[in-house]
């Protein structure tokens, strides 16, 4: 038997709309078997991670506070896919930013609390552009495969900051190997009382609806999008394909920096070992599943940080390990792909097709 | 020279998964597959492999496990990127996020449930067929890397009709096909055995080097070979000679940490000097590199 | 050549073939049969359906309907190895060959022993190609033959699989005059120790040269078969165009009356008019192949368009064509020699500098000009992005209404919001063709303009190129089509492997003239 695929005519609304829905519930399925092993009751875990952090107005603020760098670096990576750039170093750029951000915000003990928060937006749109330029330029200079080098980037940052941590930014009261605190004035300004939501999630909506403007209602959003799906027919227009790809990838390195300025200055005050913990890739997976739309982005950050949130806290009080998020994460991305090619063709079954 | 001598048997060591997960990237790529989901094979044959071992308390069973789930691993790839023809860049990191999850959940699961002391089992031990030392005091899985799988693989993309086949789907699917050769099976094929020699490279590390599992225990080493694949134009033997360089300056970074005047400098900073030697190396060979024809193209007649 | 007996089952029979692709039927219950040693010409127009057919024949495309027999037995072609099997071999348009492997590997692909020796398997091909004639060295990579060389190569590929029936999909396209005749001789050859061979073509002459009996598809239906001693061309392109002659206008559009270089000379010499005159030149260019070591893809070309004058490119598609045509859009460097649009030097300019100085350009592949996914409206502006901004913004309003006045000045069947990469071929190289145009500009380059377009399209635009020419505008015209050219150009350069093998008036071009000049260069 062999699967044979026809394109379907028509694209219809309906299956527009419940495709993500189908996704989700696949995943789900998939990952009960997950759940199952664990010993736990997949309807009573699922509950638990998707619904029961959400009877709480704490639940509700910390899901936020999960999915805010999920914006951040699912914008990120929006900006680079929509221009062709295919960068998978956002893990490594959320990172450059923590470690740029940190380097400032320990030093800005006095400053004025607006002040030293521009200073920190700039630290860590900085280190992630510093962490982004060297593919950037590869590839556009000499046509490097970004793909293989941003990825290479990764596991540098992570060994630059334990690097860092087990030497000269070793916590100099408690030794641990974190940094020291970072400076009051450069903490990110809770939002409410009784709650971790911070100014970060402010700004990475900001961020997010500026890429959205920039890319849908400016010239520079055009070129990008025209050179990110025909690179060719942009470059026989006469568009700059270089300088625009080097700019969309700076720019997704910079707001990747912000991700990880973000977790710094909004919820952890220092750096320390694992800070990124996959969010880089997790903006991969959100920037997919949402066709590279801003919407899309906010909606996916808002899931998976509710996932992500939901699993730690389900792990605790059902003995099903927390890491049942990157599965579901993972298998939600492999399902949506699959699930918009089976949307996008017709398929039979065909007997014996194409065998002796 | 001891220290010469001592660089080089570590190189063998250090370079023994970069070879074979090189070796299975070659012929996934060969085949126009870019294996994205080489990581996260490398990491499952690790962790499987390891709990195979320690669970039947015999390391022997964690070798076939480690190559089985490896080979798993590619034909799940192959049903995303060659029956389904989705984007091979999101399948395959879809797949390494997949891998690391499901390694890490059985992990906490089963390894580490309850106690904080790391699991270990009692890996391999090094093997001196020639009892002449030195050089020659290897993992027998390293003789086996060097001296059978590695040339298989030349010798299978280069003087068989299975090869042949491989390179033609990879440049011209369109070809193969009129030439009467079945592209999906060819290209399914590629990915099982590419898959098959990841997992067993993952495998190494956990059965012979480490003997336990960590978190890292791969840590970037897949995408260092899909680097060394670019690095070696998608032939097997300059490929696995990139991946002998690089553990080349890892074994040298190792020794020069004990050498004094080094001490001032992290280690962790001498741990990263490998990755930024790769991208060194990519500049430098990776200009103008022609990639294979079809490469990232699913393929389906019309 | 004729069939031998009659008793025979035929060689092949398709029986009601029927194949649809969404709402088009490539194939209608199409039914044929090849006699053993029979050259049969398969002929229509494009899209009529004539490769469809062949494909389902080759097991490269499954049917909705109908069967296959050969030598009597019902076959299922389900794949190109059931077909191979079954003894049919297929040379298709678009070479099927892998560019980095050799000549032997090529051959022998999908046929190969598990195990490789490479000489043996050279010294076996060799032999195969001495045999049936088709002398080739099997050492050679793909990539470094030339396209004649890579046809045989193909040929003897269908042939050393114990081919029994040869399918040639329009095999003449890519071969020059002499090529084509060498070709021939090979088929008849071929035909005469049995092979049954199908050949696909839209040349009526070449039919009539080669085959003994035809078939005429028109809209995917099978509308006659004939010995072609029973028929003349007249009812043949009857049949084709589906009883209705042809309506592109093939009578010549005046050229304007102040046209200084409207008679030049036969023969090599090249006309220079003013400088002021001149629309867009190329001067003594040589462009080298990229990793060939300095292979000359095109050696010293000069060509100077004047205003208001169409100069046809002609020769065999594959001949630096493609090359010159990028050199001009700005895609291309030149190794030396320079380029000017008016009197500005573009030499090496990027294509933003192109058009700047005035230059349209209309690529050979249309696909690779247009953005899919962005609007007809975006794609009207990308070129000329500057002219619809508000700043940092797109001028939405002003972007609409340049798009509708597009639309309507150029008959596009299209709002302005359409996704671009839904519209019809026809109706995409209308909107290019606006783009071009909308600019003003002052020289055009303009390539395979009408490839695969209707009668309807092909029309339309050959009346703008004519349009624009009055205008004032001078048109470099590259295209295989030798009617096109000698419908609305000038005058002709014929290029030939990179050079220019000579030049003629339009007036004194017919296909024996160019070919001749062809011939005289190869």
């Amino acid at each position: 038997m062999k699967l044979q695929f026809a394109e379907r005519p028509e694209r219809s609304l309906a299956r527009q709309v419940i495709l993500p829905l189908a996704a989700v519930v696949v995943t789900l399925g998939i990952t009960s078997t997950a759940v199952v092993g664990a010993g736990a009751n997949p309807l009573t875990a699922f509950r638990k991670i998707l619904f029961t952090p959400l009877s709480s107005r704490f639940g509700w603020f910390e899901m936020l506070v999960s999915a805010t760098p999920l914006i951040l670096t699912g914008t990120a990576v929006v900006v680079a896919f929509s221009c062709g750039y295919y960068s998978i170093g956002a893990e490594g750029q959320l990172t450059a930013g923590a470690i740029t951000a940190t380097w400032v915000g320990i030093r800005l003990g006095g400053w004025p609390t607006p002040l030293a928060i521009v200073a920190m937006v700039g630290a860590g749109a900085l280190g992630g552009v510093l962490w982004a330029l060297p593919p950037a330029l590869l590839r556009v200079r000499f046509g490097i495969d970004e793909v293989v080098t941003t990825l290479l980037l990764n596991p540098v940052a992570t060994l630059v900051v334990s690097g860092l941590l087990n030497g000269p930014w070793r916590n100099s009261t408690t030794h641990y190997p974190e940094s020291d605190p970072i400076a009051g004035p450069a903490r990110l300004p809770r939002l409410f009382d009784r709650s971790r939501l911070h100014l970060g999630l402010i700004l990475a909506v900001a961020v997010a609806v500026a890429v959205w403007f920039v890319l849908s209602r400016t010239v520079t959003g055009l070129r990008a999008r025209a050179i990110g799906q025909a690179a060719h027919a942009a470059r026989f227009a006469g568009l700059r394909v270089e300088r625009t790809m080097l700019g969309a990838a700076l720019a997704s390195g910079a707001i990747a920096g912000l991700a990880g300025m973000n977790d710094v200055a909004g919820t952890q005050f220092k750096l320390s070992e694992g800070l990124a913990d996959g969010k880089g890739y997790t903006g991969i997976v959100i920037a997919t599943l949402a066709g590279l739309t801003i919407v899309g982005v906010v909606g996916g950050a808002i899931l998976l940080g509710l996932v992500k949130m939901g699993s730690t806290s389900a792990s605790r009080s059902l003995g099903v390990p927390s890491q049942i998020a990157e599965i579901i994460t993972g298998c939600l991305l492999l399902v949506t792909v699959a699930l918009m090619v089976l949307k996008r063709y017709r398929i039979r079954l065909v007997r014996g097709g194409g065998r002796r | 020279m001891s220290f010469a001598l001592d660089v080089a048997a570590a190189t063998l060591r250090l370079g023994t998964p970069l070879a074979l997960g090189a070796s299975g990237e070659v012929i996934c790529e060969r085949a126009g597959v870019l294996n994205l989901g080489i990581e996260g094979t490398m990491y499952a044959g690790a962790f499987f492999g390891f709990l195979a071992a320690y669970e039947t308390g015999s390391v022997w069973w964690g070798v076939p496990v480690g190559v089985a789930v490896g080979v798993a691993a590619g034909w799940l790839l192959s049903w995303f990127v060659v029956t389904l023809g989705v984007s091979q860049h999101t399948a395959g990191l879809g797949l390494t996020l997949g891998l690391i999850g499901v390694c890490d959940f059985v992990n906490r699961l089963v390894v580490s449930k309850n106690s904080s002391a790391l699991a270990k089992i009692r890996p391999f031990g090094q093997w001196d067929p020639f009892g002449w030392g030195g050089v020659f005091q290897q993992y027998w899985l390293t003789y086996v890397t060097f001296l059978v799988l590695v040339p298989m693989v030349a010798v299978l993309m280069r003087r068989t009709s299975f090869g042949l086949a491989v390179t033609a789907v990879g440049e011209n699917p369109e070809a193969a096909d009129v030439a009467g050769i079945d592209v999906a099976r060819v290209r399914r094929r590629a990915l099982l055995l590419g898959g098959g020699l990841m997992g067993l490279a993952g495998a190494f590390i956990t059965l012979f080097q480490v003997g336990s599992f960590t978190l890292d225990i791969v840590n970037g080493r897949g995408w260092v070979c899909l680097a060394l694949v670019i690095f070696g134009r998608w032939r097997p033997w300059p490929a696995v000679l990139g991946g002998v360089l690089f553990a080349a300056v890892t074994a040298l970074q190792f020794r020069l940490r004990i050498l004094s005047g080094w001490s001032g400098v992290p280690f962790e900073l001498l741990l990263a000097l490998p990755f930024l030697v790769t991208i060194l190396a990519l500049a430098v060979s990776g200009r103008g590199a022609r990639y294979p024809g079809a490469y990232l193209k699913p393929y389906r007649r019309h | 050549m004729r069939p031998p007996e009659a008793d025979h089952p035929p060689a092949v029979r398709l029986s009601g073939i029927t194949k649809r692709y969404g709402g088009l039927v490539a194939n209608d219950q199409v039914s044929l049969h090849v006699e053993r040693g029979e050259i049969l010409g398969l002929l229509g127009e494009n899209g009529a359906g004539k490769s469809t057919l062949m494909r389902v024949l080759y097991g490269l495309t499954t049917p909705d309907a109908g069967s296959i027999e050969v030598d009597g037995h019902p076959v299922r072609m389900s794949s190109p190895a059931a077909a191979r099997r079954a003894g049919i071999g297929m040379v298709t348009q678009h070479f099927s060959l892998v560019g980095p492997m050799t000549v032997a590997e090529n051959v022998t692909l999908g046929a190969t022993p598990r195990w490789i020796d490479r000489r043996a398997l050279e010294s076996s091909v060799r032999q195969a190609a001495e045999r049936v004639g088709l002398p080739v060295d099997p050492t050679r990579r793909i990539d470094d033959l030339g396209v004649g060389e890579r046809q045989r190569v193909e040929i003897l590929k269908a042939l050393v699989n114990d081919c029994r029936v040869l399918i040639l999909d329009e095999p003449t396209a890519v071969l020059t005059p002499v090529e084509v005749v060498g070709l021939f001789a090979t088929i008849r050859r071929l035909t005469e120790a049995g092979l049954a061979v199908v050949i696909i073509s839209h040349k009526l002459h070449e039919i009539r040269a080669l085959c003994d009996r035809v078939a005429v598809l028109h809209r995917g239906r099978l509308v006659g078969t004939s010995s072609l001693s029973d028929v003349d061309d007249d009812e043949l392109v009857a049949l084709m165009v589906g009883g209705h002659h042809s309506t592109v206008p093939t009578e010549r559009t005046e050229p304007p009356t102040e046209q200084p270089a409207a008679e030049p000379a036969p023969g090599k010499r090249l006309a220079h008019p003013e400088r002021s005159d001149t629309a867009l030149a190329v001067a003594a260019v040589v462009v080298e192949a990229p990793g060939s070591g300095g292979r000359r893809v095109l050696d010293r070309v000069t060509i100077a368009v004047g205003r208001g004058e169409i100069v046809g490119v002609a020769g065999v598609s594959g001949n630096g064509q493609t090359e010159l045509v990028e050199v001009l859009c700005g895609m291309r460097r030149v190794a030396s020699g320079s380029v000017h649009v008016g009197a500005t030097n573009v030499t090496n300019a990027s294509p933003a500098q192109v058009i700047a100085a005035g230059l349209g350009r209309l690529a050979e592949d249309r696909h690779g000009a247009i953005v899919p996914e962005l609007s007809v409206a975006h794609n009207l502006v990308l070129e000329r992005l500057g002219q619809f901004r508000r700043g940092w913004r797109l001028d939405e309003t002003a972007i609409t209404r340049h798009a509708e006045r597009m639309i309507e000045q150029f008959a596009i069947r299209a709002e302005p919001h359409t996704r671009l990469g839904t519209l019809s071929g026809g109706n995409m190289q209308k909107v290019l063709l606006a783009r071009m145009l909308s600019g003003d500009p002052v020289g055009l380059v303009v390539a395979q303009p009408t490839r695969g377009l209707d009668l309807h399209a092909t029309a339309y635009i050959r009346a703008q190129l004519v349009a624009a020419r009055q205008r004032g505008a001078g048109i470099l015209l590259v295209s295989e089509d030798l009617d096109e050219l000698l419908s609305v150009a000038d005058r002709l350069v014929v290029l030939s492997e990179g050079r220019i093998a000579g030049e003629l008036a339009a007036a004194q071009a017919t296909a024996e003239t160019v070919g001749a000049i062809m011939a005289g260069a190869a």
